[in-house]
C-alpha cells in the first residue's frame, strides 16, 4: 500500500511566498535545481522539467493536478517519452506550510513504481533539491546540486 | 528548545542502535506502522514509539496519517546536510591535497 510512495521534509528559515516563488521562476530554480520548470500553472495544463544544458533537454513532463498559491502544488510526473501513458505518471505533492516562525516544505511522491529507474532517480533527487533549496534561501548560495 | 531538524538533534538521534535499526527498516520498507516496526525488535512498544518520536523531532521521519493508522517514511534530508557540511568538505580537501602531491611529485622529476 505505501510501496512507491516517499515523503521528504524540509524546514527552512523563510516565508511561504519566497518557497513558493522559488518553486516557480526560473532565475531560482535554475540556481539550485539545474532545471526550470515550465507551464502556466492552471489545473489542468501541461507542465514540463526542463534541463539547464543550454539544449532544453525536457527530462520530466507532466499535468498540473492542484495549485494553491503559496501552499500546495500537485503535479502528474513522467519521462518525456511516457507524456501520452497516464500509466506511467506518478504524482508529486509540495506543500509548504510555516510552522513555528518556519517553513516545512513537504515533497510526497507516490504512485511510483518500486526499484524502477524513475523511483531511484526521484529517491536521490529530492534530498538534494529541498538541501540545496534550503541553502539558496537561507544563506543566498545553493549547493553544488547534482555533484556525486 | 531546539528547531525541528537542528543539527544537534539529528545527532542525537543518530546515537542510538534501536534508531538506526528503525531507519534501515523504514529504507527498506518505507511507510510501516508502529507494529510493523515492532515486529522482531527486543523492545517494548512503547519504548519503539518513544525512539519514533526523538526521529520525528529530528526531522529523519515524518508521519502520515491515514484513517487510524499513522505511517512512518524515512526522511534522508537531513543526513543529505550533514554530508554537505561535513563529508563533501573533506572530501574536497582530499583532492586538492592529492593534486598538490602530484603537483611536488612531478615538478620534481624536471
Amino acid at each position: 500500500m505505501t510501496a512507491g510512495r516517499f515523503k521528504y521534509v524540509t524546514y527552512i528559515a523563510s516565508t511561504p511566498q519566497a518557497v513558493f516563488r522559488a518553486l516557480l521562476d526560473g532565475q531560482l530554480t535554475r540556481q539550485y535545481w539545474k532545471h526550470t520548470n515550465e507551464s502556466d500553472w492552471k489545473p489542468g495544463s501541461k507542465w514540463k522539467h526542463v534541463a539547464d544544458d543550454g539544449q532544453g533537454t525536457v527530462r520530466v513532463v507532466g499535468t498540473v493536478v492542484e495549485m494553491i498559491p503559496n501552499r500546495r502544488l500537485v503535479l502528474t510526473w513522467a519521462e518525456s517519452d511516457d507524456a501520452e501513458d497516464p500509466k506511467q505518471h506518478s504524482q508529486v505533492t509540495i506543500d509548504v506550510e510555516p510552522v513555528g516562525g518556519m517553513v516545512r516544505v513537504t515533497v510526497t511522491h507516490e504512485e511510483l513504481v518500486p526499484g524502477s529507474d524513475m523511483a531511484n532517480k526521484v529517491a536521490n533527487g529530492w534530498p538534494r533539491v529541498l538541501s540545496s533549496l534550503k541553502s539558496l534561501l537561507e544563506t543566498g548560495h545553493a549547493l553544488d546540486t547534482w555533484a556525486s | 528548545m531546539t528547531a525541528i531538524g537542528d543539527v544537534d538533534a539529528v545527532f542525537k538521534a543518530l546515537a542510538d542502535p534501536t534508531r538506526r535499526e528503525l531507519l534501515d527498516r523504514l529504507y527498506s520498507n518505507n511507510g510501516q506502522t508502529l507494529t510493523e516496526l515492532c515486529k522482531g525488535l527486543p523492545v517494548a512498544r512503547q519504548s519503539v514509539s518513544q525512539h519514533l518520536d526523538v526521529l520525528a523531532q529530528a526531522n529523519l521521519i515524518s508521519v502520515e496519517w491515514r484513517g487510524r493508522e499513522k505511517h512512518h517514511y524515512v526522511n534522508p534530508v537531513p543526513i543529505h546536510e550533514i554530508y554537505e557540511r561535513w563529508i563533501r568538505k573533506h572530501e574536497v580537501q582530499r583532492l586538492q591535497a592529492l593534486h598538490e602531491f602530484k603537483k611536488r611529485l612531478e615538478g620534481g622529476r624536471k
